[in-house]
């Protein structure tokens, strides 16, 4: 070659040569097992571990729960099923028949079979009613049922007569109707108050025996379930999502309060948060059941489920204006300053300047808080309320299904992880939506 | 001409009140200061009329009352015999003990896992969102007693470690893994400061029968409260009887020979020599780094000099108090001597470790995160090496975005430790607030000092909180 060209060749090469491949390693598969998985000897050994952990609870669980079994009657009839499929002595596989035969009690807890509808529902209607306050792709029609949904929903759940939950929705109507004429006559301030005073008047007084006389003179109802009943994977989400709704807005009314001048109001704030935070919950369910009863006048005694969402809420409500007031506080002077100088009192700027950002700010963080509520539900099985791990114990203490263990709660773990792995996406989603920084 | 408006001149009016800003504040206040006191008010007056009406009082005495009630897991001296306040220090004592080795585990785990899930590598940080994701999304409560089920239903029985057993001790036949619990080896001293005894064949029997009524009710006293949690403590608790025979009456032993023991006052003694080393260590690296900074080169041999300091003493003390390791070892039906981890404190610690090692993975992840990357290019433009570079560049700038919500998941595993009451561990809640309240009917002031142990122990946590991060805040001007 080099003979033949030699008096004609150029010392600067003429042709291209043909495109070759990259070299074996430097390419597809092969690069990125390299760079990912085997970039030095620590991560060769990482790698090596981690496949070797992942095979090894992988081979121990999936037989197990593959080769389950659907459908027995207990325990015992699960094993002899197991015995005649893979010999005595074989190998262990789940007994999913546990779920099969008890998953209405792990759901619903003892709420009439014939009822079930009644929560699913309400489930249906809670969905719609938040649809439009989560997406703003939903239509805003549906934003007309958010502020009926509790009423809907808790007629749905509780049954009853259909008056009880009207008239009180009929206070808030009241309210409503003496701000909007009062205002033109006895000015903002007093129309506030009065939109405040006489719907409390007329619940105390009024709602009551109206409710009762329409309920006699048209009775309208679904039948009742008491509270009792109510177990199973439904009461948490009952109290969840109670305590979820009612402790934002409180906890923003906290987080004010500890951001406020007004010395007495701030001092207030500082140690209802500080104590509600300082003591662990379950300190303060032993409390809603034992000692709420010292702290209410004599005679007075009321449901305990309520006590729990009461607590729930405060508990909650807490650690929400925590992160809010932080929040609040990562927002620069200016933002404050600029709302003043527009000239805009403090509700307003509040409510269009401040609070807007600071909420934006605060997301990840009232989330989470939302998801440890959720989680939190779960300790109410201490004050003998029976949510899905206290039906687990108690299924567990029928002769059937003594012993059975990981079944149980690898389908309460999964209602969890399914509820509270959607609420952190979801945050993760509006934090997406609502950045405005340019990135 | 420009005039200036003069100030309204009349007199105060009551409008004022409502419409002036200079006073509107101070009604505001006025008003919700008469509510919240008459809420208080309101609520107090119940209370007495509700105590009055039950026919109680308000009264700390029931703290110095005969318990009657027996403690599985102590720290310190406790009998049935010991008062009501003691069973709520030996309370308080066990929640601090599952805080403090809870917190300690968690970070290590949290520190690991953070690190790891920011691992290039794919198949690590998969495998650490997997666990941080699982163990944030599913309540503790459920992995508390799924932990504990594992112990209890997994772990073999003390009669499969006999002779040909299907179980065998690891680490050097130190160690026991039984549904019992671990059984770990227990250091003991044959020079006690506290006095050993000498071994009589009189002397042991006595005291055998003396513990054996004790251990008995121990039974019953902790079967009472097993029935509220996740059950299955009862066969635990038969364990306590059992052990507390064998220490009593021991390993069979030659007469007069002494029996090892251990006291309060020969680890007092080891701490404080150990809290000594490392004084006079911080004085050797403090000296080190003085020469340092005024010659430019560290005196030779200081890290060893530190290292020696903290190691010597303390050996000397451990041989000059004749110290050695307790084995358990399979007596009868049961394991006996070295120290017994019971299920319930295991079961505690783990899932307490786990799952706040997670929320501190997602910590330390984004105070790693936080660091811009601008800050690692400039180390390594000066010529740092990696790992220098993540000590003296990273970390510091990392530890302060990480420390304070840190502490925070600390007195969040504080708070939750009271989760004790699904496995039956006697934290404070098990023994100030559940046996003696439920035997001495006093619930109001139960609850009110449970309460005040906690707010008491969450504001000091938050409290050094404040401290540290006011000194490693930016210094502004």
């Amino acid at each position: 070659m080099s003979e033949t060209h030699s008096h004609s060749a150029s010392y600067v090469r003429r042709e291209m040569l043909p495109q070759q491949d990259p070299p074996a390693l430097q390419t597809g598969a092969v690069k990125w097992l390299r760079e990912n998985l085997f970039s030095g000897w620590l991560n060769t050994i990482l790698t090596i571990l981690s496949i070797f952990v992942v095979y090894w609870v992988l081979a121990h669980i999936l037989p197990w729960m593959l080769g389950g079994i659907w459908t027995a009657d207990s325990l015992t009839e699960c094993r002899e099923i197991r015995d005649q499929l893979y010999g005595e002595g074989g190998r262990e596989v789940a007994c999913w028949a546990v779920l099969v035969d008890r998953w209405h009690q792990l759901l619903f807890g003892f709420y009439p079979d014939d009822s079930y509808w009644r929560p699913i529902l309400s489930l249906i209607v809670f969905g719609a009613a938040v649809a439009p306050v989560l997406y703003e792709s939903v239509s805003r029609k549906l934003l007309l049922l958010t502020p009926l949904a509790p009423f809907i929903i808790f007629w749905l759940l509780w049954g009853g007569t259909i008056w009880g939950p009207l008239a009180v929705l009929a206070g808030f109507v009241l309210g409503w109707a003496v701000f909007r004429f009062g205002e033109p006559v006895i000015g903002s301030l007093g129309a506030t108050l009065a939109a405040i005073l006489v719907p409390i008047l007329y619940w105390l007084f009024a709602a009551g025996p109206i409710a009762s006389g329409l309920s006699s003179a048209l009775p309208i109802g679904i039948e009742s379930v008491p509270s009792d009943d109510f177990g199973g994977f439904m009461l948490a989400l009952v109290i969840g999502i109670a305590g979820i709704v009612l402790s934002l807005p409180l906890g923003i009314v906290l987080a004010l309060g500890r951001q406020s001048d007004l010395f007495i109001v701030n001092k207030f704030s500082v140690i209802f948060i500080e104590v509600i935070r300082g003591v662990p919950l379950i300190v303060w369910l032993f409390t809603a059941s034992l000692l709420l009863n010292y702290f209410l006048p004599p005679g007075t005694n009321f449901d305990l489920m309520l006590r729990v969402i009461i607590m729930v809420t405060l508990f909650s409500s807490a650690y929400i204006a925590e992160v809010v007031r932080g929040g609040l506080a990562a927002l620069p002077r200016g933002q404050y300053e600029g709302a003043d100088s527009l000239g805009l009192d403090y509700w307003q700027s509040m409510r269009l300047v401040i609070l807007p950002q600071a909420l934006k700010i605060s997301i990840p963080g009232i989330v989470s808080t939302f998801i440890g509520l959720f989680k939190d539900t779960t300790l109410v099985v201490f004050i003998g309320l029976l949510d899905p791990i206290g039906f687990s114990n108690s299924i567990r203490a029928s002769t059937d299904w003594n012993g059975v263990y990981w079944e149980l709660f690898i389908f309460i773990g999964l209602c969890f992880f399914i509820c509270c792995f959607s609420m952190s996406r979801y945050s993760q989603f509006l934090e997406r939506k609502l950045r405005t920084d340019h990135r | 001409m420009a005039t200036i408006t003069d100030p309204p001149s009349e007199g105060f009016r009551l409008s004022q009140l409502l419409y002036d800003t200079r006073y509107r504040s101070m009604t505001i206040q006025v008003i919700a200061f008469i509510l919240i006191m008459s809420g208080l008010w309101w609520l107090a007056n119940n209370t007495v009329q509700n105590l009055a009406a039950l026919g109680k009082d308000f009264d700390f005495g029931f703290l110095s009352n005969r318990a009657g009630y027996d403690i599985n897991q102590r720290l310190i001296e406790y009998s049935n015999n010991s008062t009501h306040g003691r069973a709520a220090l030996v309370g308080i004592l066990n929640t601090l003990l599952v805080a403090v080795l809870g917190c300690i585990c968690a970070t290590i785990i949290g520190i690991f896992a953070g690190v790891l899930r920011l691992s290039k590598n794919w198949i690590v940080a998969r495998l650490m969102t997997v666990y941080v994701e699982g163990f944030r999304n599913i309540p503790l409560l459920l992995w508390i007693i799924v932990i504990f089920a594992v112990m209890t239903e997994s772990a073999p029985q003390p009669r499969d470690f006999r002779e040909n057993g299907s179980a065998s001790m690891i680490l050097f036949d130190s160690v026991a893994v039984t549904n019992r619990g671990i059984f770990i080896p227990k250091v003991v001293f044959t020079r006690s400061l506290g006095g050993n005894e000498v071994h009589t064949i009189e002397e042991a029997a006595p005291d055998a029968e003396e513990e054996a009524p004790r251990a008995a009710v121990g039974v019953y006293g902790s079967s009472r409260i097993a029935t509220g949690g996740a059950g299955g403590s009862s066969n635990d608790d038969a364990a306590v009887s059992a052990r507390d025979d064998d220490s009593a009456s021991g390993v069979s032993r030659e007469e007069g020979e002494i029996i090892p023991t251990s006291s309060g006052t020969d680890w007092v003694l080891i701490l404080g020599v150990l809290l000594a080393s490392v004084v006079g260590a911080r004085f050797i690296s403090r000296w080190a780094t003085a020469r340092q900074e005024a010659t430019g080169i560290r005196p030779k041999g200081a890290g060893w000099m530190q290292i020696g300091l903290i190691v010597l003493p303390v050996v000397a003390v451990l041989i000059a108090l004749g110290a050695t390791l307790e084995y358990p070892s399979l007596q009868g039906f049961n394991f006996g001597g070295g120290i017994q981890l019971r299920n319930s404190l295991i079961a505690l610690w783990f899932a307490l470790s786990l799952y706040t090692g997670a929320f501190i993975a997602e910590i330390v992840r984004a105070g790693i995160l936080s660091v811009s990357k601008g800050q690692t290019e400039a180390a390594f433009a000066l010529g740092l090496r990696p790992s220098r570079t993540m000590n003296l560049v990273i970390l510091p700038q990392a530890l302060r975005v990480i420390v304070p919500p840190l502490i925070s998941q600390y007195l969040n595993l504080t708070k939750n430790s009271s989760l004790a009451i699904a496995v039956g561990y006697m934290d404070v809640r098990s023994t100030l607030g559940g046996i003696t309240i439920n035997q001495t009917g006093r619930e109001l002031e139960g609850m009110l000092l449970l309460g005040l142990f906690y707010l008491a122990t969450s504001l000091v946590i938050s409290g050094a909180m404040n401290l540290y991060n006011n000194s490693v805040k930016l210094k502004e001007r």
